[in-house]
């Protein structure tokens, strides 16, 4: 029992976060430069920082995560990091030779008060950035927000910095994804081919995040969003933002430099979700739905029915990132699944609303919260009042459900403990096939475990 | 819309001379947005009458992020709309990071939208550029034009140059420039020619000199600017004139800060010499 310290007393707390469900902005910064080809994430601020940022990245992906740092020593501090980044601009580019610094600053540059487009406008001025190389930065001081602001941030970072009208429209549509895993962006691009739409996906961390071995150690691996790519998107058609606290902003971005229009969608996640995504692929691309998808569709559809009755009714508490959970919680209200308890630690006031929208008339008992206190030490209280049958979430929510022995899928960020996600998808129908046997998985195992001896099925 | 920021030693007088400048701007029919960046908060008394504000960070702590606008900005003297910054209390947090915050939540709230009409936004800031905080208002072309109002005296003028060293750092990356020196006079022997050799060497020039005045210290006792106190007192036409002076301004330079040795020959040479 490690958590038997909690109590099922719920009181207001002001303050104090227990067990955060959220982490720093720049291991967002840092995930979303990864999606860029041939860029290499720069962390203005301490030696810890970065290593952490990077240890965070490499134990969910389990593979070697690359990024500079300004080091900053006790005299940084004093006197500002800008001595630190011009070098660091300088060494970067004549060691490692990447096409891209994209640097993120950390809570302790952004309070002295570091202004990185100064410094690299000085990088810049002063010839340290070789010719057809970039510079970019964002902001990603970690008490605001959370690892998807930064995420946010680094996205529209990206966009201004690059994204160019010209005065040929492209016939292609921008999709600018949310924060998910390399098995899914590679979903994405596969549902964009079978659907027949051109796109520019951003960011996109398929074969840079889950490469094969190949004996060779890549500084930088051939995946990730080309710089023409990402140029190319101000001609685009349309944009679609796959779930608003990660792509909003860049969405908006987009549209005022380059007149590019936008469209923000939940990230497919789940039946009705990918059913938007989908409408909104083939409104934006011109384009007709094939029967393929019809039929993938259909397969999700058909074990939704077969195995109803295993899920019926079944509490859940889901905990993680708005984008992420919000067409989860619906797919599960979809599939007659009860989620009763939703903490998330990012903060944003149209999560609540999002929620209401989704859980009133079909689980009106739901409790819902997000921001610095929606933390895990609310919703292990929420269940030792009142417990679940599942819970949904990331490696953080292991120790709740050894506790009190609830059946647990690990889904979001991180998973440290288990491998598989960035591999199999959880996107568009197909991933909808992975959720609902993840799900059932754990809640079969759970009634064979228990079953009285009479009771136990071979077939179920 | 013109963006301005006032900077200058602690206690010579940016926020009196600030309001002052402003209820001239005003009274000449501009619509006009005071900051006060200073967690002391009383940049827009004269103009509120009174220390009236409740300020954005204390507005943040006490509500959370879910602000409105009209929250943090009140209207003072002839529709100026007035916010205060604020900040720590002496000798804990950092001030400088409260600046940084309520600029940037007054964006998000969207203080500067057209539908406002701003012709002019200052900024007035505390004493020196002590830290990167403080130099929030002339970074990402946030203030434009910078005004440094300076006296005579030597810790008044050196200061003056320590923040023309902020300025020139800012300036070759964005589009920050120096406006002109205000010389708020403390009767300081040759005061009016050092200041208009001080602003030569710097590169720019004195945009107004004004006299010391026992006016204005009744103005503000009387928690007001001298123009809406006593219209008719010379000491109002003086502001009006300074604020004609910035509105017709158009020499904004990069300064070139001095080294100590030359202002203090700068010092000597109209302070001792007679």
């Amino acid at each position: 029992m490690l958590l038997r310290h909690t109590t099922n007393e719920v009181r207001e707390r002001n303050a104090l976060t227990v067990n955060p469900a959220k982490t720093c902005q720049p291991v967002g910064a840092m995930y979303c430069a990864l999606g860029v080809h041939g860029c290499l994430p720069h962390s203005h601020g301490s030696q810890g920082c970065c290593s952490y940022h990077r240890s965070a990245l490499t134990k969910h992906y389990k593979e070697p995560v690359m990024a500079a740092t300004s080091s900053f020593t006790e005299g940084s501090s004093v006197f500002g990091g800008q001595a630190n980044l011009l070098q660091a601009v300088e060494t970067i580019f004549s060691v490692y030779d990447p096409e891209i610094i994209a640097v993120h600053s950390t809570c302790l540059s952004e309070t002295i008060g570091d202004d990185l487009g100064q410094i690299l406008a000085k990088a810049r001025d002063e010839g340290k950035v070789p010719f057809g190389k970039h510079v970019l930065a964002a902001s990603t001081p970690s008490y605001v927000g959370s690892h998807v602001t930064g995420y946010a941030n680094m996205l529209e970072s990206f966009v201004k910095y690059f994204a160019e009208k010209t005065n040929e429209k492209i016939r292609q549509v921008n999709l600018l994804s949310g924060w998910v895993e390399p098995s899914d962006m590679r979903e994405l691009k596969r549902i964009m081919k079978m659907m027949k739409v051109r796109s520019v996906l951003l960011p996109d961390t398929s074969d840079v995040l889950d490469t094969p071995m190949t004996g060779k150690f890549e500084m930088y691996p051939k995946g990730g969003t080309t710089i023409a790519e990402i140029v190319s998107m101000g001609d685009s058609m349309e944009t679609l933002g796959l779930g608003e606290w990660a792509t909003q902003k860049a969405a908006i971005a987009l549209d005022n430099q380059c007149k590019v229009p936008f469209d923000i969608i939940d990230i497919p996640v789940g039946l009705r979700a990918t059913d938007r995504f989908i409408q909104a692929l083939a409104k934006a691309g011109r384009v007709s739905v094939p029967e393929s998808i019809t039929e993938e569709r259909g397969r999700l559809l058909d074990m939704i029915t077969d195995m109803h009755q295993y899920v019926y009714g079944k509490r859940v508490a889901v905990y993680g990132d708005p984008d992420n959970i919000i067409p989860l919680i619906e797919f599960l209200v979809d599939i007659d699944m009860k989620p009763v308890y939703v903490v998330s630690g990012t903060p944003g006031k149209r999560f609540e609303k999002r929620m209401e929208e989704i859980l009133k008339d079909r689980v009106p008992e739901a409790k819902y919260k997000n921001g610095p206190q929606a933390d895990m030490f609310l919703m292990h209280q929420w269940i030792k009042k009142e417990p679940v049958d599942l819970i949904i979430g990331n490696t953080y929510g292991k120790y709740i459900a050894r506790d009190e022995n609830i059946p647990f899928v690990r889904m979001g960020f991180p998973i440290l403990d288990r491998v598989g996600h960035s591999y199999f998808t959880t996107l568009g129908y197909v991933g909808g096939l992975r959720i609902l046997e993840k799900i059932l998985s754990v809640l079969m195992d759970k009634q064979d475990a228990i079953a009285p001896e009479e009771k136990f099925e071979l077939t179920m | 819309m013109r963006k301005i920021a006032i900077y200058g030693k602690g206690g010579i007088g940016k926020s009196t001379t600030t309001q002052n400048t402003v209820a001239g701007l005003v009274e000449a029919g501009f619509n006009v947005k005071v900051v006060g960046c200073d967690p002391k908060a009383d940049s827009t008394r004269l103009l509120l009458g009174g220390l009236a504000q409740k300020t954005v960070l204390d507005t943040l702590r006490e509500e959370g992020e879910d602000i409105d606008l009209e929250d943090i900005v009140k209207i003072g003297y002839g529709g100026v709309r007035c916010v205060e910054s604020g900040g720590p209390e002496p000798g804990v947090g950092c001030a400088g990071r409260g600046i940084i915050t309520s600029i940037n939540l007054l964006e998000q709230l969207g203080a500067w939208d057209e539908k406002y009409k701003i012709d002019y936004t200052f900024y007035d800031v505390l004493g020196d550029v002590v830290c990167g905080g403080f130099a929030m208002p002339i970074r990402e072309g946030k203030a434009e034009e910078i005004y440094i109002v300076v006296s005579g005296e030597m810790m008044a003028m050196y200061a003056a140059n320590n923040i023309c060293k902020g300025i020139s750092k800012y300036a070759q990356a964005g589009t920050v420039r120096l406006g002109g020196l205000i010389c708020n006079s403390r009767k300081v022997d040759n005061e009016r020619e050092m200041i208009e050799e001080l602003a030569r060497q710097l590169g720019t020039k004195m945009i107004h000199f004004v006299p010391r005045d026992n006016m204005v210290q009744r103005a503000e006792i009387n928690r007001k600017t001298v123009i809406e106190f006593d219209p008719s007192h010379s000491q109002a036409d003086e502001y009006r004139a300074l604020s004609k002076a910035i509105n017709e301004n158009t020499q904004f330079v990069i300064p070139k800060p001095l080294a100590m040795e030359e202002l203090e020959t700068l010092l000597i040479d109209f302070g001792i010499v007679n």
